[in-house]
């Protein structure tokens, strides 16, 4: 279509200006989420608000698994009280000189609200682990019904690649079992057993873990990941291994 | 009938085996006291290294090496990188001469082959002795490959490499050339395929932006082929010592070569090494954390003297002020370059992990430098890499007179001759 100066001189001005304050705040909102601003800068962020840009299944338009395993940590809510990794410990037989999640401590002097947080981490069970790429044998691999990344202890060579490739540093390497170890959802110790979560979502008594199934939507899990009142962002999404643990404040 | 032909068949055998050991003990005996005192200094190496790193193995690696859950490799992996990366380079720059027809560099073949078996097995010696469960990884890499594991690529191609290196050795010993040829070819299509999966064993690994991306696979080979054209002068220069034979004529010349090629990687590498580091530097903050590390921080000993100046800047001086006849300068010019290489190594493995892959969290936990020094263990198992190329090394100028092309056939005829002669003349 040909335009000439007086029609375009008629056009309506797509200024700013012009915007619903709704669709400015709607916006803007978006703005914020995507640059990470809500997340302190630190963490990148994502949000459901964008399309494809789900930690899980934003290319496959689909949830790959089902149930597709998921967390949800309301970072606001960790008092690093510890109980988490206390239970995981005693579920899981992890050593003292290991662990298949933690708490860290994140410090901000500045802050004019609270100065500190605490960020529970563990295995983000990826759709598109580095460690199960990495794997020379197979040792680790990525269960095609859940999606639970797994360990098959006495195929590993203990050449510590996925040690290595893994963005979270969730696994470490257990003397005892002569093979890496890392958190697997609980799914030998509880979830095969009948459990419906997790000994760390369990023990945790103000609720900072929430764990669910990111495919149904009657969980907690699914429908904190699909709105776009509140920023939900992944750790470090930037080094492609599309992660399913989901962090969020509130 | 059959009876006399199988007697006559062991007799022969008998006899030529008695000759092979005869040989090999005429050729080991008479030589100087300093050749012996260097063949016990290396072997007493690999024996301690070897004994320290099964030791370990048994106690549990975790005890007595350094390496920990955020920083799993450590001097024993970059050390085995050094020694494939020599080898590779050995096989790459010998293959100019008698794989692709440049006779020029064919004075090297010979014992660049022998060397790239030595460096490659000094290799797999060191990495044996760092996996927790090497037994695991022989029946499972087979029974259980990942074909998306760059780990499980270089291990299978490696051992293709090693298979094919040793073929074209024995067929260089008997004079095969033509098979020879086919196999180094082999050699050399399997070993630029392993090394370059050793590049993207780092390269691959998108958690850690240092490494990541097709610079490493690309870095890898050129950075072989420096290591090779340093591996050549400085061993043929020991062997010129071990031999008491100056370098000279079709030797001299492929020295020269050696040393133009040496020069012209040396720069390729500079290049490389500089871009890395000021792309490293407007990147993310972990990259340039690293390089920080690096130029200014913790490493900076390291790099600026014992990357830059020795592995580098000053073999580039000696091999380009030696114009290629003053061979004392070129073996001091390479083996400050290997004496680099090493911390290369070295720093690419370590400094690529010290600096925490979550660094830019923003946690307390990732806030500050890794620790990792070497333990005395794995130091030793170091040195018993180092043990295994020299006392090899040793024996092999002697076991196979020196490598030589054309002599060593002729005097190999002549004594074979003569053992055959004697047998008869006793029967």
């Amino acid at each position: 279509m040909k335009i000439n100066g007086t029609e375009f001189d008629e056009k309506e001005s797509a200024s700013p200006d012009l915007l619903s304050p709704m669709e400015r705040r709607a916006f803007l909102k978006l703005g914020l989420a995507v640059t990470g601003v809500f997340a302190g800068g630190a963490i990148l962020s994502l949000t459901s608000a964008v399309q494809n840009a789900f930690a899980s299944g934003g290319h496959a338009k689909k949830y790959p698994y089902k149930p597709h395993y998921s967390m949800l940590v309301y970072q606001n809510r960790c008092i690093d009280c510890e109980l988490c990794l206390e239970a995981c410990v005693k579920t899981n037989h992890v050593p003292k000189y290991g662990y298949r999640t933690a708490i860290l401590e994140r410090e901000a002097p500045k802050s004019t609200g609270t100065k500190r947080e605490f960020i529970p981490v563990l295995c983000n069970h990826c759709n598109r682990p580095p460690c199960v790429r990495g794997c020379p044998t197979k040792a680790t691999w990525k269960d095609e019904k859940t999606g639970i990344v797994m360990m098959t202890y006495h195929k590993c060579i203990g050449c510590k690649t996925c040690i290595a490739a893994c963005p979270y540093n969730a696994r470490y390497y257990n003397d005892e079992r002569t093979s890496v170890d890392k958190c697997d959802f609980c799914f030998d110790t509880r979830l095969s057993k009948g459990f419906k979560t997790t000994a760390c979502a369990e023990a945790c008594p103000a609720n900072a873990r929430v764990f669910g199934d990111l495919s149904n939507p009657s969980s907690e899990v699914y429908r904190m990941v699909h709105q776009i009142e509140k920023t939900v962002w992944v750790i470090r999404p930037e080094s492609g291994a599309v992660p399913n643990v989901f962090y969020t404040r509130g | 009938m059959a009876d006399n032909l199988t007697k006559a068949t062991n007799a022969t055998t008998d006899i030529r085996l008695l000759w092979a050991w005869q040989t090999v003990v005429n050729r080991l005996s008479g030589v100087g006291k300093g050749y012996y005192a260097w063949l016990a200094i290396s072997s007493a190496l690999l024996v301690a290294g070897v004994a320290a790193g099964i030791h370990a193995f048994v106690v549990g690696y975790s005890h007595l090496y350094n390496c920990t859950r955020e920083v799993p490799w450590g001097i024993l992996i970059s050390t085995y990188v050094f020694f494939v990366v020599t080898s590779t380079g050995l096989c790459l720059v010998s293959s100019i001469g008698h794989v692709f027809g440049s006779k020029d560099f064919m004075p090297i073949a010979k014992r660049s082959v022998y060397l790239s078996i030595l460096t490659i097995v000094a290799g797999f010696l060191v990495i044996g002795l760092e996996i927790e469960s090497p037994h695991r990884m022989a029946l499972y890499n087979v029974i259980s490959p990942n074909l998306t594991s760059n780990i499980w690529w270089m291990g299978t191609l490696y051992g293709a490499y090693l298979m094919f290196m040793a073929v074209e050795f024995a067929c260089l010993q008997f004079d095969r050339h033509k098979l020879a040829m086919y196999a180094g070819f082999l050699g050399v299509v399997s070993g630029v395929a392993a090394h370059s999966n050793l590049g993207a064993v780092f390269g691959m690994l998108t958690a850690r932006p240092l490494w990541y991306g097709p610079y490493m696979p690309i870095y890898f080979i050129a950075s072989a082929m420096m290591s090779g054209c340093a591996a050549i002068i400085l061993f043929t220069w020991l062997a010129s010592k071990v031999n008491r034979e100056p370098i000279r004529g079709e030797m001299a010349k492929a020295i020269d070569l050696t040393r133009q090629l040496g020069i012209l990687m040396i720069c390729v590498i500079m290049f490389f090494q500089t871009w890395k580091i000021i792309a490293g530097l407007v990147g993310g903050e972990l990259e340039r954390e690293t390089f920080l590390t690096l130029l200014t921080g913790q490493y900076a000993f390291n790099f600026w003297t014992l990357e830059v100046l020795a592995g580098m800047v000053i073999p580039l001086a000696l091999y380009i002020l030696s114009r290629g006849t003053n061979m004392k300068m070129l073996f001091w010019g390479s083996l400050s370059m290997i004496f680099g290489i090493f911390f290369m190594r070295y720093d690419l493995v370590v400094v690529g992990q010290i600096v925490p892959a979550q660094f830019e969290m923003g946690v307390n936990e990732y806030a500050s430098l890794l620790p990792y020094t070497p333990s005395p263990h794995e130091i030793l198992v170091v040195l018993a890499g180092f043990g295994l190329v020299g006392a090899f090394f040793l024996l092999g100028e002697k076991i196979f007179a020196a490598h030589r092309v054309e002599a060593h056939d002729e005097e190999t005829h002549a004594k074979k001759l003569t053992v055959l002669e004697t047998a008869e003349k006793t029967e």
